[in-house]
Parts: structure tokens; C-alpha cells; sequence
């Protein structure tokens, strides 16, 4: 394949370099009616417009020229940037355990990408050694690129994969495993994976970054530390997600894969626990320090049931106030087995869509409600709309976060079509997914403003 | 007794031989001996409501200590662009930082601490930056690219500063030449430090994110005395615009200096352009002195690579410990190590800076990048002797030193350690080959101290969380046809004018041109008057009376246009100044009579002189004309100020009677 001499370029810009006979990575003189500039010609991102040729000047940083206004245009030097994150041999020390990396495609290591201006993922144990040194102290460190995909990419066929991929490296003895993951879907490939990955003998910990690591503050480095710690030391053996616990450098928390959620579309703190407590703290000078008491621990057999199933025509729709029923009839027509809905309150939705309900489960489509509020149980025996929807067959599913029911009911639906074993293996706990009670500390959202709140913010990092 | 080494000798020998001159002697011909070059790089708040990149106020300040919560944060070093590492990026990684910010609710967001993507450019703060840039010659980019530039010293949370380029390539004149601009960025304003001690720094963070212009010059200025002209004429041309803020800290530059041989070194964030010369001065004959000292080093050292330090623990038992901070090290179990330099006698105390020597460059670096408080280190060229010979009798036999050597005694917690010796043995490496490449810290009696490693290039990313912003050909030359008038212009105006130089900085520095201006037009006042009565009148009332918030210099023109209504002298401005400085909600009728003003005519005024020169004939000892005339005068003044000039009265003493 000829080498992209322009890439990114398009349209008016590409015909002006061109014409003037200047490449990207070419040292240009470029005389325009704003008066003379100096650079290298940088690739352009495929979204920009074709009005601007972007130059990197001496004292390193970036403009745009607008091509309406150049007059003329010299290349008088060439010079490629090798972007290469430093490699270097990852060293194994004795007496360490042995963590696998698997790398789905995430922010972990990161480069750019000048096609998009955004950043792609680098990964080998060099690159992230190189990155992080730090994880040499920890654990033996081996990585596999399962695949390549953004978080918003990932699904059932990953799902699957990953939980194989698991299997296999379980029974080869490995000490703890390490997912790469992008965040916005981390909690979905927690949840299946918790489902699909059951008496796991060791730690399986999901890990992302908030701020991708080409910036200095980025908190992947120490969310791979905390996951590289866990792995290969912690006595949880469950699939778990490890991210910042406050928004500073203090402490990572580890969540169960089916409690968690990401809420905040930016903080690094975005992962909690709903209705329960984390499992457990993480920090590289104290290590693990659990906080419930009750958890599966890590054990030296290799038995492990992987159960990688899952139905494809499963939906989840959030309910709101004028829905109309032909949202369900179309699903149905569309032919999906199973529905979650995301209702209002403790489980509701409004009379006009029951005849879409009833119509739905006649068809044999398995239907579970789940709550709007994330917090707290469906109770659908409260009031009379939530009677009628149980007549009409519609399955209340605990405190299962929508996500994480979602994600079952297609686990569930990959295994039976029976609606009783359906409904057996929807409402029998794998790993805390439903929980019997709801601890009075499992719901702690606090409101700025109010003196003893804003004491404790001051006092403590958030 | 043998002969002993005089450590302040071999100061003042040393600050003899490279022919150091202090700046009130320097000459041009000094300056060029030893190849002094400056540039500048000029900070300047814009005045905006908002922040650059999120909706938090501009402009609105915390005390330290008043603070809603508090956040950490650890930088580590990322690669740039171009796929390198910054040699400052990494410095500042060996000192392990914990960096603490202090958040007001009401002055930063959750943008400020890297928790939320920006949001756009402020299109106000934009748009001045361009006026600013057209004002300076520049040319202006087609498309303005937000670059983020790495800091990792934690002065921003991010780890950089997100800055983007508005013009290149333009010009400044000064008195007897142009200076070259090699740039005009904006960018958002960093953190202020509330302290640095040990391992922890605190920043607040109601400045962050402000919005900054920055403008670079290129190293064309030859003698510190052009390096203050050219950052008053940056400044004056900021402040023309009236869309920049004054006040503390609203204005700070950072000067590059080199001698020949020597590395650009930056003297960070000097606040006034008054301590420039001094400043500029002293850091291109420290590295001249620096350069001195690599030549007595490579005569002395054959073998510079094969150079290396040696170091021994030493037991406080071994010591009898009179110094205070050895003391407090014992106390706290610190680690305490005797450091032998071979070969440096003479170098520890080779002057660099007035007052300081070689020695004040490691210890600067111990604090900085070993993270070791000062006190932090003995040696034995200090000019008092506080490492005894008694002491040297138990160091010597175990670290083997020579008779060339010199040593360093160095204390503190056991993991800084390991940095503090490799501090001191790169730092003495470099004295063989270089000047090495620093950001400085300035202080007001002009000596700099040790910051940082001067960043380079290698530390501009491109910001992948924001567009591009086209600057459309129209938009630009609708912002040129409405640019204020030039300074230089302004300068001539005063010229010809005759306004006494020595009001010129005041006058420009408060974009005082515009004001006069409509005085003199509209009032039909002498613009000699004007300009001096602002230069020095309302200078000195600045600074000797407490300011109302609600002055502001349109309350002249209001005071001048009072008086030509009243038809009276306007001399009396002078007295009414200051009252209606501190209370300019007052109407001038009430400032008259606070002052026990009465009008009266010529005629009243002049109808006593008759006696009191009878009456001065009695009382006065000396019997000249003149001292009669003046103390006439002194009696009549109060009354005759507003009603006649001054000038007026006496022409009419000396004519009157005896």
C-alpha cells in the first residue's frame, strides 16, 4: 500500500497541498495574506474541515491556516514523529504471582490517533512497563490483546470470549486476572462476566481510566496498580471492579460486577456501589482492606464453571410518562424473548401500554421490572398498578440494577426458554445481584449545603 | 600553622576574576564582553467574567485558609506529541509530590479539578487576546488549536495548561530600536501556592483558569535597561486596550537571559518591571561565573566522566552537635552523611550571585527535587565555619579526602536520601560541561534561586477534547478597524503636549492618554496641565490617601468640568483631589465647603495686603522683599486658591504698596 502522504486532508485543503507540493511531516514555509508561518505540516483529523492545514511550529505548539488566505507554500525539510511509548522488557521476579492483562481496548495506555484527534490504546507489557514501572514491584505481568474495540462496542460475542478466554488461563494456573476496559460499559462486562464466570478460584478485576493516560494526572497508572495489587494479592476471588474511590490519588474501591454503576460522565470517582457497601478498599501502602465480611476467597484448585451464554433478543426500555404501547409491540414484532423495564417508583408504568404487556407475554416474551430510582427494591404489592402489572405477568426483579438485569435476563435466555427456569435463574443471586436486605449504609447520597455534609467534605477527600 | 584556606577570599578572588561590575558601574561595553541576551515572555490577565474554559468566575479571590474541601493529586510524566519525555516532566517525578488543592465552591468546578472536559473557549476573553495581537504586529493564525502544555510541578490540576496560539512573527518599538515578537498565546491562568514543605504542596485554586494572554519576544534585548522598556511597552500596550486587568499579580512576566556560552535560564513570574535590571543583570553574570568555574574545573579534573562523589553515614554519637538544625536532625532519627567532592576546593565558595555561591546552587537543588527543607546541608568553604576541625578529624580518615577536596554534610529522612546525593553529584557533573537549563525564582533584592529544569517543546500535546476555532477574515478585520491607538503614538502625544517625562510610565501605565485627551478637547484645558496634574497630582494621592472603590478616573474630568462651569481656578483641583478621591460619592459643592471654601472676589482677596505688609514690617526678622512677599503670600493662599491663581496674587503683593 503507497504511503498516506496526506493524511487526514481532504477536499479544498488537500488540493492546496497539492498544489504547492508540501506533505504532512514536511517542514513548510507557507506566505499567506495574515503574513509568513513556519512548521511542520501535522496530519488532520478526518472530522476537521478542508479549509485549514494545521502546522506545528518551532516552539511546539499547533495553528491552522486557513487555505483561502495562503499565497504560496515551500517544503523545505521532512521529518516523521515516531510516536512509540518507550518499551521495555517487563522483568520477572521470583516469588511473584502471575497476572494476566487481558486488553479489550481502553484508556489504560494510550496514544494518539491523529485520524480521529482522539487517543488509541498502546498495550504491550513493554509499553505499559515503560509506562508504568511501578507494576514490576507487584506481580509478574503477561498481556493478551483479545481484542481491539471502544467500550460503547463491546457486547454479547466479547462477553463470551472474555469468559473463555478466562477459563482457559484459570486452568493454567494463573494467580489473578487484570480487563483492560473502557469505562461507559465496564459495569454491563462486569455483570455478564460475574454470570458467565462462577467459583472463580481467583481475583478477575475490571479496570478503566477516567482521564486517559497521555495526561499527567490520569488515573490509570495507579487504577492499574490497585488492579495489579488485587489480582495477584487480594483474597477475593470475584469478578470485581476496580476503580478511584474518592476523586483523589488516595484509595481505588473494589466493587462486585453486579452492584456496580458508573455515575458521573467524567469524575474519576464515577463507580459505585448501589444498595450495599464496596467489597473492599484498595491502596498501594495498606493493600486490600475489605469491607464486607463475606466474600468468596481465592483457593488453590482450578475449578471454575464458565457459562458463556447469551440470548441477543433481549431489551431494555426506560419507561416515561406518555409512552405509548406500540414501543413494546414493536419489540415484540421485532421478535425479542425478553424485556427489562425501567419503571418509575417501586415499579410502574402507566395503564395505556397493559394491553402491549399482556400481549407480550402471551407471545411467550419474559418481562422483569426493574426501578428508575437505582436505589431500592421493585415492590410491586404497594399500590394497584403494580398488582395489575404482576396479573399481567410481568416478573419483579429485586434490587437488580437495570444493567445488571438486563444482562442476566440475556444470560438467562441463552440457557432455557422455560419461563419458570427463566424466572429461577433470574431471581436466584449469583453474587449479590439481588440482595436479601438492603443495608441502611447502602444509600448515602448527600446533599451539599447542609453544615454537617459540608464539615465532612472539608475534612475528608471526596 | 599550615596555611588555611579563606573561603571569603576566594569569593571576593573569584567575583574579581570574570570581572563582575556592579549594575549602577555596568557600561554597554560590559554587557558585551559578556554577551548578555535577553527576551521576554510577558503573562497578562484579561478582564472577562468568566474563566477560559468553564463558567466560574474570573477575578474572585479566597483567603488560604478559607476553603470547602480539599483534593490530591499525583502527577507522573506523559509523552508528548512528538513521542518524547520532558526533561522537567521527569525531574519533577523524581521529587514524589503529593499535591493538595483547596476548592472554594464559588470560585472553582469540578472543570478546574480535572473531573469534567472543558467547555468552549470564552469567545470575550478570545476576541482581546486578537485585539491584543493585532495591536503587536502579529500574524494571525487561520484556525486557533488548543494545545495542552504539561506542568507537573501540580501548579494546574490537568498536570498542563491548556494554551493556544492567536499570532506570530510581529514587532514592538522601543526608544532606539524594534523588538522582535516571536509569539502571542492565550492560555489559563495556574494555581497559586499556599506552601511546599517536604513532600506536600498546597495550592488553591480561585486564580486557576483564568484567562491569560502571553506574549514572547524574541532574546532581542541587549542591556537590562531595554529588557524593563520593552516589558513596560508589552504592558502599556496591554492595558491600552482597557480589556485587561491591573493589580497584583495581574501582570507577570518571565525573563530569558544567557551570557555567550551560557543556556537560556527563565527568572519566573517578576511582578514588577522595576526589579527587571537587576535581576537580568546578576543571572548573565552567574553564568558567566558558572563558566568560569567549568574552566578552573577541566584544569583541575583530568578525567571529568571518571569524576564522582563519595559519601559516608556518619554517627551523631561521633559529634559534639552545637548547630540547632543537626540538633532537631538527631531528634528525628535523620539520616546524616558526610559527602567528599574531589577536586573542588576553591569551587563551593566561587561567587556566583551577589552574596551567594556554588555551594547555594546545590543547596537550592536539595530543596527542590530532594524535597529537603533548609537548613539542609554544611559545607566546609561556609564563610562561618560551623563544621569544625575537630569535626574533620573524624569525617576525613573514613570518606579519604584530599587536600583539593571539598565536602558537604547533608541530613534528612532516609528515602530522600538517595535523591539528595544524586542531586549533589549531577549537579556537580554539570559544573564540568554547562550553565544548566533552569526556570529561576526572583527576589527583590535581585539574586535568583534554583525552580525547576527549564521545560522545551517536548511538552505540547494537542487537546483531544476540543475543536479547532476557525478566525474568519472578516471577524479579524472587523476587530482591526476598532483598535485603540498605538502606544509609541502615545508617547509622541505626551511629547508634544510637553508633559514632563518622568509622568509618561504612570500616564501609560493607567491608559491615562484617553482621558487627558477628552479633558483638553472637551474642556478646552492646557494639555501640559493635564498631563502633569495626572502624572503627579493624581500619582501622589494614589499613594498617599486610601481609595474608594467606586474612584475612578472619569471623576477628573467630572471635577475639571465643575470647575470651568464655576469659572473658577483651576488650581484648586489639587486641594479637592484627595477628598474626592476618598469619597467620590461627594458633589463637589460639598468638597468645597468640607475644605471651609468661600467664594470671593479679587478684590476682597487683594484688599488686605496693604496691612500685612505693615503688620510684616513689625514681626518679620528678615527685612528682603522676597520674605516679605512670601509670607504675605502664605496668609493669603487659603483664601485666594479657586478664586485667583496663585501666580495672579503675587504679581499683586509685589505690585502693591508698602
Amino acid at each position: 500500500m503507497a504511503e498516506d502522504f496526506f493524511q487526514g486532508y481532504k477536499g479544498a485543503a488537500l488540493k492546496a497541498l497539492t498544489k504547492f507540493n508540501v506533505r504532512v511531516w514536511g517542514q513548510a514555509e507557507i506566505e499567506t495574506t495574515r503574513g509568513g508561518f513556519k512548521g511542520t505540516v501535522l496530519p488532520r483529523s478526518e472530522n476537521d474541515d478542508d479549509q485549514h492545514i494545521v502546522l506545528k511550529i518551532a516552539t511546539g505548539y499547533n495553528v491552522g491556516l486557513d487555505i483561502k488566505t495562503i499565497k504560496t507554500m515551500k517544503e523545505v525539510g521532512y521529518k516523521k514523529a515516531n510516536y512509540k511509548i518507550p518499551e521495555k522488557e517487563f522483568p520477572v521476579t521470583p516469588g511473584l504471582p502471575k497476572v494476566k492483562l487481558i486488553g479489550t481496548g481502553g484508556t489504560i495506555a494510550s496514544r494518539l490517533d491523529y485520524r480521529t484527534g482522539a487517543v488509541i490504546p498502546a498495550f504491550t507489557p513493554g509499553e505499559l512497563y515503560g509506562a508504568v514501572p511501578e507494576l514490576a514491584d507487584i506481580c509478574n505481568l503477561t498481556t493478551e490483546k483479545l481484542f481491539a474495540v471502544f467500550s460503547e462496542n463491546m457486547g454479547p460475542e466479547q462477553y463470551k470470549k472474555l469468559a473463555v478466554a478466562i477459563g482457559k488461563e484459570i486452568e493454567n494456573g494463573i494467580d489473578g486476572i487484570i480487563i483492560g476496559h473502557g469505562t461507559d460499559t465496564l459495569h454491563y462486562t462486569a455483570a455478564a462476566l460475574t454470570f458467565m464466570i462462577q467459583d472463580s478460584p481467583i481475583p478477575i478485576v475490571l479496570v478503566g481510566s477516567q482521564r486517559s493516560s497521555d495526561r499527567p494526572s490520569s488515573d490509570a497508572a495507579l487504577n492499574l496498580m490497585h488492579a495489579a495489587y488485587t489480582a495477584g494479592h487480594s483474597d477475593i476471588a470475584e469478578v470485581m471492579v476496580c476503580m478511584f474511590g474518592p476523586t483523589s490519588d488516595e484509595y481505588g474501591f473494589l466493587h462486585r460486577g453486579s452492584r456496580v454503576r458508573k455515575m458521573h460522565s467524567s469524575y474519576r470517582s464515577t463507580f459505585r456501589t448501589i444498595g450495599d457497601t464496596p467489597l473492599a478498599t484498595v491502596s498501594r501502602k495498606a493493600g486490600v482492606i475489605p469491607i464486607k465480611q463475606k466474600y468468596n476467597h481465592r483457593r488453590k484448585d482450578r475449578k471454575v464453571k464458565i457459562l458463556p451464554y447469551f440470548e441477543e433478543k433481549v431489551s431494555m426500555i426506560y419507561y416515561y410518562t406518555n409512552m405509548q404501547p406500540d414501543i413494546i409491540d414493536s419489540l415484540v414484532d421485532n421478535g425479542y424473548k425478553g424485556i427489562i423495564i425501567i419503571g418509575t417508583g417501586l415499579g410502574h408504568v402507566n395503564k395505556p401500554i397493559y394491553p402491549a404487556i399482556e400481549r407480550a407475554v402471551k407471545k411467550g416474551v419474559h418481562i422483569y421490572m426493574t426501578v428508575q430510582t437505582l436505589w431500592g427494591y421493585v415492590h410491586m404489592f404497594v399500590y394497584d398498578t403494580g398488582r395489575d402489572l404482576m396479573a399481567k405477568g410481568v416478573i419483579p426483579a429485586e434490587n437488580m440494577l437495570p444493567e445488571a438485569a438486563y444482562i442476566k435476563l440475556g444470560w438467562a435466555l441463552g440457557q432455557t426458554d422455560d419461563p419458570e427456569e427463566v424466572r429461577r435463574l433470574m431471581l436466584t443471586p449469583i453474587n449479590d445481584e439481588t440482595t436479601p436486605r438492603e443495608p441502611y449504609n447502602g444509600y448515602l447520597i448527600y446533599q451539599g449545603g447542609v453544615a454537617e455534609v459540608e464539615e465532612f467534605i472539608r475534612k475528608f477527600h471526596k | 600553622m599550615k596555611n588555611k584556606f579563606d573561603p571569603k577570599k576566594n569569593y571576593h578572588e573569584t567575583q574579581k576574576a570574570i570581572g563582575y561590575v556592579p549594575r549602577k558601574k555596568a557600561a554597554q561595553k560590559d554587557y558585551d564582553r559578556i554577551g548578555f541576551m535577553s527576551g521576554l515572555e510577558v503573562h497578562q490577565q484579561l478582564l472577562t467574567k468568566e474563566k477560559l474554559f468553564c463558567r466560574c468566575p474570573a477575578g474572585v479571590y479566597n483567603p488560604s485558609d478559607i476553603f470547602d474541601s480539599e483534593l490530591i493529586r499525583h502527577m507522573r510524566p506523559t509523552l508528548s506529541e512528538l513521542g518524547e519525555y520532558d526533561g522537567t516532566a521527569l525531574m519533577e517525578f523524581r521529587t514524589r509530590k503529593e499535591i493538595v488543592y483547596r476548592i472554594k465552591n464559588e470560585t472553582a468546578c469540578t472543570y478546574d479539578v480535572d473531573d469534567t472536559p472543558p467547555f468552549k473557549i470564552d469567545r470575550e476573553a478570545l476576541e482581546i487576546a486578537i485585539e491584543i495581537s493585532l495591536l503587536s504586529k502579529l500574524n494571525i493564525v487561520g484556525e486557533v488549536h488548543i494545545t495542552r502544555k504539561q506542568y507537573l510541578d501540580g501548579s494546574i490540576p490537568t498536570g498542563f495548561q491548556r494554551t493556544a496560539i492567536i499570532g506570530v512573527e510581529g514587532e514592538i518599538p522601543l526608544k532606539n530600536k524594534k523588538v522582535r515578537l516571536i509569539q502571542l498565546s492565550i492560555e489559563e491562568d495556574s494555581c497559586r501556592e499556599i506552601s511546599d514543605v517536604g513532600h506536600v504542596r498546597i495550592y488553591k485554586t480561585d486564580r486557576l483558569g483564568m484567562p491569560l494572554i502571553e506574549t514572547v519576544t524574541y532574546p532581542d534585548f541587549a542591556n537590562p535597561d531595554e529588557v524593563k522598556e520593552g516589558a513596560d511597552y508589552i504592558r502599556f500596550l496591554n492595558r491600552s486596550t482597557g480589556k485587561v486587568r491591573t493589580g497584583i499579580g495581574s501582570a507577570r512576566a518571565d525573563v530569558n537571559v544567557s551570557c555567550r556560552g551560557g543556556t537560556r535560564v527563565e527568572i519566573k513570574g517578576v511582578a514588577h518591571t522595576r526589579w527587571m535590571p537587576e535581576l537580568v543583570h546578576n543571572e548573565c553574570f552567574r553564568q558567566w561565573a558558572l563558566l568560569h568555574i567549568r574552566e578552573l574545573l577541566n584544569k583541575k579534573i583530568k578525567d571529568a566522566r571518571k569524576w564522582q562523589i563519595s559519601f559516608t553515614y556518619l554517627d551523631y554519637e561521633d559529634f559534639e552537635i552545637t548547630y540547632e538544625p543537626l540538633k532537631a536532625a538527631r531528634d528525628k532519627k535523620y539520616k546524616f552523611i558526610a559527602v567528599n567532592l574531589p577536586g573542588f576546593k576553591g569551587i563551593l565558595s566561587h561567587f556566583t550571585q551577589p552574596g551567594k555561591m556554588f555551594a547555594d546552587e546545590i543547596c537550592d537543588r536539595l530543596k527542590v527535587i530532594a524535597c529537603l527543607e533548609k537548613p539542609n546541608m554544611l559545607h566546609t568553604e561556609q564563610f562561618d565555619q560551623i563544621i569544625t576541625d575537630a569535626d574533620m578529624k573524624v569525617i576525613a580518615p573514613v570518606l579519604k579526602t584530599g587536600e583539593k577536596d571539598s565536602q558537604i554534610i547533608i541530613w534528612g529522612p532516609e528515602e530522600d536520601m538517595k535523591t539528595a546525593l544524586e542531586t549533589i553529584e549531577e549537579r556537580c557533573r554539570m559544573a564540568f560541561e554547562f550553565v544548566p537549563n533552569e526556570t529561576r525564582k526572583s527576589f527583590e533584592n535581585g539574586t535568583t534561586i534554583f525552580e525547576r529544569v527549564l521545560p522545551g517543546a517536548d511538552r505540547m500535546y494537542p487537546d483531544t477534547d476540543s475543536k479547532p476555532i476557525p478566525l474568519e477574515n472578516e471577524y479579524i478585520e472587523k476587530l482591526s478597524k476598532n483598535l485603540p491607538v498605538e502606544v509609541s503614538d502615545r508617547y509622541h502625544q505626551l511629547q508634544k503636549w510637553e508633559v514632563p517625562a518622568d509622568t509618561y510610565t504612570y500616564i501609560l501605565k493607567k491608559n491615562l492618554v484617553p482621558k487627558i485627551d477628552a479633558i483638553v478637547k472637551d474642556l478646552k484645558i492646557d494639555p501640559k496641565f493635564t498631563g502633569t496634574f495626572f502624572g503627579h497630582k493624581v500619582k501622589f494621592v494614589e499613594g498617599h490617601y486610601a481609595k474608594a472603590t467606586d474612584f475612578n478616573f472619569d471623576k477628573i474630568y467630572e471635577l475639571f468640568k465643575y470647575l470651568k462651569k464655576e469659572k473658577m481656578d483651576l488650581n484648586i483641583a489639587k486641594e479637592m483631589l484627595p477628598v474626592v478621591y476618598e469619597h467620590p460619592k461627594m458633589d463637589f459643592d460639598s468638597v468645597l465647603e468640607n475644605m471651609k471654601f468661600r467664594k470671593r472676589t479679587k478684590e476682597q482677596i487683594v484688599a488686605p495686603i496693604g496691612f500685612l505688609k505693615e503688620k510684616y514690617k513689625e514681626i518679620g526678622k528678615k527685612k528682603n522683599p522676597k520674605c516679605e512677599t512670601d509670607w504675605v503670600m502664605g496668609q493669603l493662599r487659603k483664601q485666594a486658591v479657586g478664586n485667583i491663581s496663585l501666580h495672579d496674587l503675587k504679581s499683586h503683593i509685589e505690585k502693591g504698596k508698602a
